[in-house]
């Protein structure tokens, strides 16, 4: 019998030089979906694992949200896996009716008070902060820096509800923000 | 536009994700409502400062480097395809056996001894379990083997003729001790099983392709000899007849 192994090995070469670049991305929006260190790290060795089984499905064009797509089908069955397991389902539901709360917060909020300097440490922990859809929505578009499009097609959403995701969040956040500045 | 409206198009604006035309309709809005541009302004301002944060985490190096084992690496790879060569390669030789109308016990085991030789090489090429005494240097090889076996395998130096020499190493095959003599050739290891002949000898050398791998298997002097390779099947014989040439020439000399 014949070596069958070129097209495994030549999958498996393919598939480093072209994901693992990526990692960090994909560890970097597991630690904002799951909020803490060793659950990002199984998703994301999960993403990878489920990444590279599935290689064959991948139709080219970036790979990046492709791999963020996988990372989120990890993380959603993971907060199933806590839901079940502490019976609080953290839906987006709740997430929803969490904002509309500091929607209208952020919108009384003065617009020319200044924001204070933050480092990134107290910036990551605001953005933890957001509920469920809103922090991906953020974390996606300005830290893992997709478009519009890909965030829809990885969420689900459509365009116009990602735009008014992000409005949110960012209101939200800036809220969060100025909060901390008056509690310093 | 209402300010409603231009509330969250804003968002679109500073993501450079609106058209010429709707990003003139939010700039034009802006310019004479006070309350969005300055909301256009804090945003901007926002935005700013999210970008130029380090916002993002940097994988573990632990992290990194279990990911990287787990997807597998060439060697891996061909290494599993051929274990999953196995199953097939053991159907198909039910198969054969089917075919012909009888199966005479001494097949049979035939079957078997080359079975778990490919195992016994298959677990040498695991991490640490190829050699027991690693060296390059026969006289330092052979006498390992003194009171580990009961015979005397010949440990013969190739490395002129483009075989190294690595090691010896003790295994089971056919639930006895064999010598397992350990050659590389680039970067293909060759493990030569040495057992005693028990009158089994065979009358010429054989080469067959069992499971994906080569063997040759041959007698001499009481012994019987099985060389078990991924190396193609041509430079295995070359292996094989060096290997006799030496040897003869050992007991003559």
């Amino acid at each position: 019998m014949a070596y069958e192994g070129g097209g495994d090995r030549g999958k498996a070469e393919r598939f480093r030089s072209a994901a693992l670049p990526y990692l960090d991305d994909v560890y970097t929006l597991a630690r904002y979906l799951l909020r803490n260190t060793a659950d990002a790290q199984d998703a994301a060795q999960e993403c990878y694992l489920r990444a590279f089984r599935h290689f064959e499905t991948f139709r080219g064009g970036p790979i990046k949200p492709w791999l963020l797509a996988i990372l989120r089908n990890v993380c959603r069955a993971e907060y199933a896996r806590r839901g079940a397991l502490a019976g609080i389902l953290d839906s987006l539901d709740d997430a929803k009716e969490t904002a509309e709360g500091l929607w209208d917060e952020a919108g009384h909020s003065p617009e020319t008070e200044t924001l204070q300097k933050l480092d990134s440490e107290a910036m990551q922990r605001l953005i933890t902060q957001l509920p469920d859809a809103f922090r991906e929505a953020i974390v996606l578009r300005e830290i893992n820096d997709l478009s519009y499009r890909e965030i829809a097609d990885i969420t689900g959403a459509p365009v116009g509800t990602v735009m008014s995701r992000l409005a949110r969040a960012r209101a939200m956040l800036r809220a969060a923000w100025l909060a901390e500045g008056n509690r310093s | 536009m209402t300010c409603d409206e231009a509330e969250v198009m804003l968002h679109a604006l500073i993501d450079n994700e609106l058209d010429a035309g709707h990003a003139r309709d939010i700039e034009a809005h802006a310019a004479q409502c006070a309350r969005c541009a300055s909301q256009l302004a804090a945003y901007r301002d926002l935005r700013n400062s999210l970008q130029g944060g380090s916002l993002g985490y940097t994988a573990p190096l632990s992290l990194r480097r279990s990911i990287d084992r787990a997807v597998p690496s060439p060697a891996m790879a061909s290494r599993r395809t051929l274990l999953k060569g196995f199953a097939a390669g053991s159907l198909m030789s039910a198969a054969a056996a089917a075919s012909v109308a009888f199966v005479i016990v001494r097949e049979d085991r035939d079957q078997r001894i080359l079975g778990e030789a490919i195992s016994a090489h298959l677990r040498s090429l695991q991490a640490d379990h190829l050699t027991d005494v690693l060296s390059t240097d026969q006289h330092t090889v052979k006498p390992w083997f003194n009171g580990r076996i009961d015979l005397a395998p010949p440990v013969i130096d190739l490395t002129a003729q483009g075989f190294t020499l690595v090691g010896g190493r003790l295994d089971f095959i056919d639930g006895k001790p064999v010598a397992a003599i350990v050659y590389r050739r680039r970067v293909h290891v060759i493990n030569l099983f040495v057992a005693q002949g028990q009158g089994l000898a065979l009358p010429a050398p054989r080469t067959e392709i069992v499971q994906g791998f080569n063997i040759r298997r041959w007698s001499e002097q009481g012994l019987n000899l099985l060389a078990v390779s991924d190396l193609n099947s041509e430079e295995l014989e070359e292996f094989g007849t060096k290997f006799e040439q030496a040897f003869r020439a050992t007991r003559t000399g």
